[in-house]
């Protein structure tokens, strides 16, 4: 008879552990999760305000004027592209967004390139760059070389990741920006503006 | 300098100097070491600024006044 109860009482302990067992490990995988230690930063909201002042200073003194009162003003710089072959193309490079390349002839948008510099350094838990810094690294990258950047890319129709719409629009403020400019200029050359 | 969260100075000294020198070149490789980019703002005709990417010390034109170092790119999205 006891021995009977104890090979039940066995096998009901060993069913039971089949059965609960993975819940057990969950259960401790959780409470292990909880009780890690993570690595945290202190939260400074002034940080990456400060960080982003001086990434546009650096970016202010490598573009030159015209490409930094672009930013500035739009948000975005032209890059003329050097290859092409005797067409003339350009890209539009944003923070953190595609670079956008196109015809500036005629407005048609012909690739996104999707392109990341990440800080692996993580100097603040965060390998995204400030937003001129991420300008800075893809104007350097373009106009230094220009197809080791768009062989490092992934290359796309556009409207995958930027609206078209939002691009044309954008290419429609620059040339009104342009022609402000030129007309600044002119009025200043006839010295009807202070320089 | 590199950016990254701001403008970081790594090294700085003339290179006309030989001790100097070294401690650029040194600074130099390991930041190419760590994977990153360097490059040298340029003033070319009529006020057009580029970069001159540099893979090596000795390409860095002599009177340049600064390198800066970046992330290499990687495809994302």
């Amino acid at each position: 008879m006891l021995l009977a109860l104890s090979a039940t009482a066995i096998v009901i302990v060993v069913l039971l552990w089949e059965v609960m067992a993975p819940t057990v490990a969950e259960w401790w995988e959780r409470h292990r999760a909880r009780r890690a230690v993570v690595p945290g930063f202190d939260h400074d909201p002034g940080r990456e305000r400060r960080a982003e002042q001086r990434a546009r200073q650096l970016l202010k003194s490598c573009v030159n004027e015209e490409e930094w009162a672009m930013y500035r003003d739009l948000g975005f710089i032209r890059v003329w592209g050097r290859g092409g072959e005797g067409v003339e193309y350009a890209y539009l490079i944003y923070p953190h967004k595609p670079i956008i390349a196109y015809l500036p002839q005629t407005g048609v948008l012909l690739n996104e390139y999707c392109v990341e510099f990440l800080d692996e350094e993580r100097p603040y838990g965060s390998r995204r760059l400030p937003d001129s810094d991420d300008v800075l690294a893809k104007w350097m990258a373009l106009t230094g070389d220009e197809r080791r950047l768009i062989d490092s890319a992934n290359m796309h129709l556009p409207g995958r990741q930027v609206d078209p719409k939002m691009v044309r629009r954008d290419l429609w403020r620059l040339s009104q920006w342009e022609r402000r400019r030129i007309a600044g200029d002119r009025r200043r050359d006839a010295g009807q503006l202070p320089a | 300098m590199k950016p990254g969260h701001g403008e970081v100075l790594i090294a700085e000294g003339d290179p006309e100097v030989t001790e100097e020198e070294r401690e650029l070149i040194e600074a130099f490789r390991a930041q190419l070491d760590l994977g990153m980019w360097a490059a040298v703002p340029l003033t070319c005709s009529a006020g057009r600024r580029e970069a001159q990417m540099v893979k090596s010390f000795e390409e860095i034109p002599r009177d340049a006044d600064r390198v800066i170092f970046f992330p290499r790119a990687a495809g994302g999205c």
